[in-house]
């Protein structure tokens, strides 16, 4: 594979970091990433790993854009209300950079699907908003061993961290479980200041680049909080966890499975209770 | 006592991990438990005693993405 001379003006700020050079850039090039949620995460992890010159990125929603979306979600414009975010996301992408090859799943990622879905990909961003997704990613990535890249946001607070599956702490090592159905604000009614997306989305993106590239240290086995409020980044050391019930020594999952969905209305109707 | 919680210290009283959750309004089953670095289980939170210097974590669910 040999860049055209477009190509080696396009990444040129990369082929000059010794760190990539045309060998990173290739690399690069032949990547393919999946991202889990064409959302507030997955809209700037997008766009930086298009413009990066990722070979291949998966994009996988089930939803169409809404105008509550806007705030927050920059892979889809006033004009894109009412599409599918996979096909507005596509667009965005392919304008940004014609180089990458966009594959598209109207689809929820599900036990069903998840496995296959993944093992065809290099690395996995989860920008997913619930917990039963987020719990399944982790599964799936764990049982393909593919490296995943967590992240999440509420409110002013953000956290990303990398899971290297058997070499490195995963979600479950920390989270056993999903929180009790709610319990937990992560429905629509909690609210997210809207730039955190871009900010954890964008360290997302790095990790993924890092994993690709194969350079520095990622960020595994420590999980970094934001607190936008502050301006301020916390790590929190995790190891594997002997008890994890998916990578544990004596691990209890041995199968994909859904969590139950959350119910907002179980929230909602607590409250009324 | 003190303890680090959360990478702040902190004069603390009681015994166990679960009593410092009970201090904070904390619902244990929102919460990761981690002591100095290790994840405890949350069957021992009410069994497992804190020690002068420990380092104590409270991880928070934080589920959101779209």
């Amino acid at each position: 594979m040999e860049f055209t001379d477009e190509q080696i003006t396009r990444y040129s700020r990369h082929i000059l970091l010794p760190e990539v050079g045309g060998k990173g850039q290739k690399k690069i090039a032949k990547s393919r990433m999946l991202i889990v949620g064409a959302g507030g995460l997955g809209s700037p992890a997008a766009l930086y790993l298009a413009a990066a010159g990722v070979g291949t990125i998966g994009l996988i929603d089930s939803d169409v854009a809404d105008l509550s979306n806007l705030q927050r979600q920059i892979l889809h414009h006033t004009p894109d209300l009412g599409r599918p975010k996979v096909v507005s996301g596509k667009e965005k992408i392919q304008a940004l950079n014609p180089d990458v090859n966009v594959v598209t799943y109207e689809d929820r990622l599900i036990a069903k699907n998840a496995l296959e879905l993944i093992r065809g990909y290099d690395v996995v961003i989860d920008g997913v908003d619930n917990f039963p997704a987020k719990f399944l990613i982790n599964d799936a990535c764990v049982f393909a061993e593919k490296p995943l890249v967590h992240g999440g946001i509420l409110r002013f607070d953000g956290r990303v961290f990398t899971v290297i599956p058997k070499k490195s702490a995963c979600y479950r090592c920390v989270f056993k479980n999903p929180p009790p159905p709610g319990l937990v604000a992560s429905c629509q009614e909690a609210g997210v200041i809207g730039v955190l997306a871009g900010i954890i989305g964008t360290i997302q993106a790095t990790e993924a680049l890092k994993l690709v590239l194969g350079i520095g240290r990622p960020l595994t086995d420590r999980m970094l909080d934001f607190d936008a409020r502050r301006t301020s980044f916390r790590e929190i050391k995790t190891r594997r966890n002997p008890n994890c019930p998916l990578c544990g020594e004596h691990p209890t999952i041995t199968e994909l499975f859904d969590h139950e969905p959350e119910s907002c209305e179980l929230k909602q109707a607590k409250v009324e209770a | 006592m003190q303890v680090k919680i959360n990478g702040k210290a902190e004069e603390v009283q009681g015994a166990t991990v679960l009593d410092l959750l009970k201090a904070k309004n904390i619902d244990p089953h929102m919460v990761a438990v981690e002591l100095n670095n290790t994840m405890l289980e949350h069957d021992y939170l009410a069994t497992t005693s804190v020690k002068e210097g420990d380092q104590v974590e409270f991880l928070f669910y934080m589920g959101g993405g779209q």
